[in-house]
């Protein structure tokens, strides 16, 4: 299924959050992700969401969502206008004998190392969707103990804005 | 100039303002603040008291059909909100503009499952266009402006206003002129004329087109639009068909009106639909049960909707304009030329008169024949008539046969197909236009969901007439189970039934039987003669089919 990252400009008060997810339980649209983030001004917020479905499906999103009274603009983000990142905090085990190994790999990664423990290390890679599974998929044969992962959040790339 | 009071004051001021005249509701705790200040205030407010508030709810909805304006129900917290939710859900299916008052717990208390708590706002978020929890005092004059604003503007529909008993307590400033000033909403400006653009390319369609057809559905009345339809019609020789919420936009006899489409239509009115090479769908969203084998036709579709969601949602449209209805029409009339469409007009007028030659049977002496009922019916009420049919058997019957002159009105439970919709629409409909005949058609089961309604139709002597036609059956399941489930009847029995002419009489009205079609006359006039309300219990047999 085809995945479509929506931007979403909202009011910023209480109750908004369940209007937007309950408009997309209600109606039969999967929500992948969702992010949630108050914008330059303190009225509003940015809601990002990453949703699956056909281009029909992308129409009615926007069209319902557009309804909503505490929607302010909705814009789907595509192809090469998109600017995506998602922010992922992995805890791995590791022995302090591997911790050069793991070093060695977050540098690769351009991933930070968050935090590290006796048997633990935390490390820290905002990148886009892909570049995620992939550090994901790096670390597993550590042990992967936790994921925390932001949800993708998007602006338009150039000087555009929502 | 600003002036001290309580916000349960200022919101019957409010109501004022929004010159409204009636409202329906049932106290309880939360909201008795409100009705505090509407029984001292020397307001024009007259309450009408309901006797189940999804009732204040139904009425609103009859009320606002009429007026075309935002109309008001009033319920308590918890209990009484969750009873209104049915009929906000019907008000939002079938776009009618509701305010709805809910008292809601002290502010403090909200969150802490304390006596009638009911998170309303959480509870009714899937069926209104809008809703407001007011957490501060001072915000409920514009907020209260904002509600009759986004209710009747747009694509009409519900908005709930949920008060928390001390915020209607809480001492505010309310400036009557401030409140005068129109509402900003920056998220809401709902879009008003048509693309220029697509206007022509209705007209150069529709120009093109050898078989046209236009579909009226329930928006067709916002500002009267149907005369603008009727306009458009006639100048371009088009034959119109309707949903259910599009009856009484044309009047039967209107020679360009072939009846209802769908699942329980009119033969002639699908087959129109289905050889037209033009569908114009005016203020109709089409949906399952209209739409039939639409989608499988590559049709072409002029779709004109306030709501750019319904274009396409169920019907590709090969020109969707977005925009209120009445200016769009205004539009297409400014550039339409006339055209003539003798042989598509002649085939769907002959098939209709073959189609309407089928004499009902009345041979029957021990039950009525509904079609045949009805079609008396339409001899001897007024040309402005309102008509409010419930859900099942009766509606389908009332649909496909009720005839309406000029200034005549349908009105049913469209989307939601609410059974229990049709005695308080007629109560709030009686209301907001006493001069006319006002009459809900109900099945026996439906009748038993709503007739404490009696009760507060004698109260506030509103005259509005209920005919039930009684089968002694919830016949539309009946007939599903017949036709779907091998005939096994389950759960559609009405044993126990009361004697619903014993009914009215408990509550000091008059009644009477039908059993024996030949007396139809003297019972439709007794009925109308009648000042006060009245109850026709008309006996039909119980193997009668939704398409006669």
């Amino acid at each position: 299924m085809k995945h479509h990252t929506i931007s979403i400009l909202v009011e910023n008060h209480a109750g908004v959050l369940s209007r937007i997810s309950g408009l997309f339980a209600r109606r039969g649209f999967n929500i992948h992700s969702l992010a949630v983030g108050v914008t330059e001004n303190q009225s509003t917020s940015r809601i990002t969401i990453v949703a699956e479905g056909d281009d029909r499906t992308l129409e009615q999103i926007e069209k319902q969502l557009n309804k909503l009274i505490d929607v302010i603009k909705v814009r789907s983000v595509k192809g090469v206008e998109l600017l995506s990142r998602e922010l992922m905090l992995v805890k791995v085990n590791c022995s302090p004998a591997r911790r050069s190994e793991l070093i060695a790999i977050a540098e690769i990664n351009d991933a930070k190392i968050s935090d590290v423990s006796e048997s633990t290390m935390t490390l820290e890679l905002s990148a886009n969707e892909m570049r995620l599974s992939a550090f994901e998929e790096l670390l597993k044969p550590y042990g992967i103990k936790e994921i925390a992962r932001t949800g993708v959040i998007a602006l338009q790339k150039g000087t555009g804005s929502l | 100039m600003s002036k001290r009071m309580t916000a349960a004051k200022a919101l019957v001021k409010c109501l004022e303002l929004e010159k409204i005249t009636a409202v329906f509701g049932y106290p309880g705790a939360a909201i008795c603040p409100f009705y505090d200040e509407l029984e001292l205030s020397d307001c024009g407010i007259e309450h009408i008291l309901v006797r189940h508030e999804a009732n204040a709810g139904h009425a609103a909805s009859g009320m606002a059909r009429i007026t075309g304006r935002a109309a008001v129900c009033v319920a308590t917290s918890g209990p009484g909100a969750t009873n209104l939710i049915t009929a906000i859900a019907t008000a939002y299916m079938d776009s009618i503009p509701v305010v709805a008052i809910t008292g809601q717990v002290c502010s403090d208390q909200i969150g802490k499952d304390v006596f009638q708590e009911a998170d309303t706002t959480g509870a009714a978020e899937p069926f209104v266009k809008h809703s407001y929890l007011i957490k501060d005092a001072n915000t409920l004059p514009e907020t209260v402006k904002k509600a009759f604003y986004i209710a009747s503007t747009g694509r009409p529909g519900p908005v709930l206003l949920d008060i928390p008993m001390d915020v209607l307590l809480s001492e505010i400033d309310f400036d009557e002129d401030e409140y005068a000033k129109p509402p900003e909403i920056r998220s809401y400006k709902p879009s008003f004329s048509g693309n220029k653009l697509q206007i022509k390319r209705v007209v150069d369609t529709i120009s093109e087109s050898e078989k046209p057809l236009i579909c009226v559905g329930g928006g067709i009345f916002h500002k009267d639009s149907f005369i603008l339809a009727r306009k458009m019609a006639e100048r371009a020789d088009i034959p119109v068909v309707n949903t259910m919420m599009g009856i009484s936009a044309f009047p039967n006899e209107h020679p360009l009106c072939h009846g209802m489409i769908g699942m329980f239509g009119k033969p002639v009115a699908n087959l129109a639909i289905n050889e037209c090479d033009l569908l114009i769908l005016l203020g109709a969203r089409i949906n399952d049960r209209a739409v039939l084998a639409m989608q499988e036709r590559n049709l072409k579709v002029i779709h004109i909707d306030i709501d750019p969601a319904e274009i396409g949602k169920n019907l590709p449209a090969s020109v969707p304009v977005v925009g209120d209805i009445h200016a769009v029409l205004e539009q297409i009339l400014e550039q339409l030329p006339g055209k003539r469409h003798p042989d598509w007009n002649g085939f769907l007028s002959k098939c209709e008169s073959e189609q309407n030659s089928l004499k009902p049977d009345v041979s029957q002496t021990s039950s009525v024949n509904p079609k045949a009922f009805i079609q008396v019916l339409n001899r001897l009420i007024p040309g402005d008539t309102v008509i409010v049919a419930d859900v099942g058997q009766n509606q389908i019957w009332t649909a496909n046969n009720i005839s309406l002159g000029e200034g005549g009105r349908f009105l049913t439970s469209g989307g939601m197909g609410t059974m229990g919709y049709s005695v308080p629409a007629a109560i709030g409909a009686k209301k907001a236009s006493p001069e006319r005949e006002v009459i809900a058609i109900c099945g026996d089961g439906s009748f038993q969901m709503q007739m404490m309604e009696l009760a507060t139709a004698v109260q506030h002597g509103i005259n509005v007439k209920i005919i039930v036609m009684a089968n002694r059956r919830l016949g539309m399941v009946r007939e599903l189970q017949q036709n779907r489930y091998r005939g096994n009847l389950t759960a559609v029995f009405l044993d126990g039934s009361p004697d619903f002419v014993k009914i009215a009489d408990a509550y000091g009205i008059n009644g009477g039987y039908l059993n024996d079609i030949k007396n139809t006359n003297q019972a439709l006039i007794t009925l109308l003669a009648s000042k006060k309300p009245y109850v026709l219990q008309v006996n039909v047999s119980e193997n009668e089919g939704s398409v006669l």
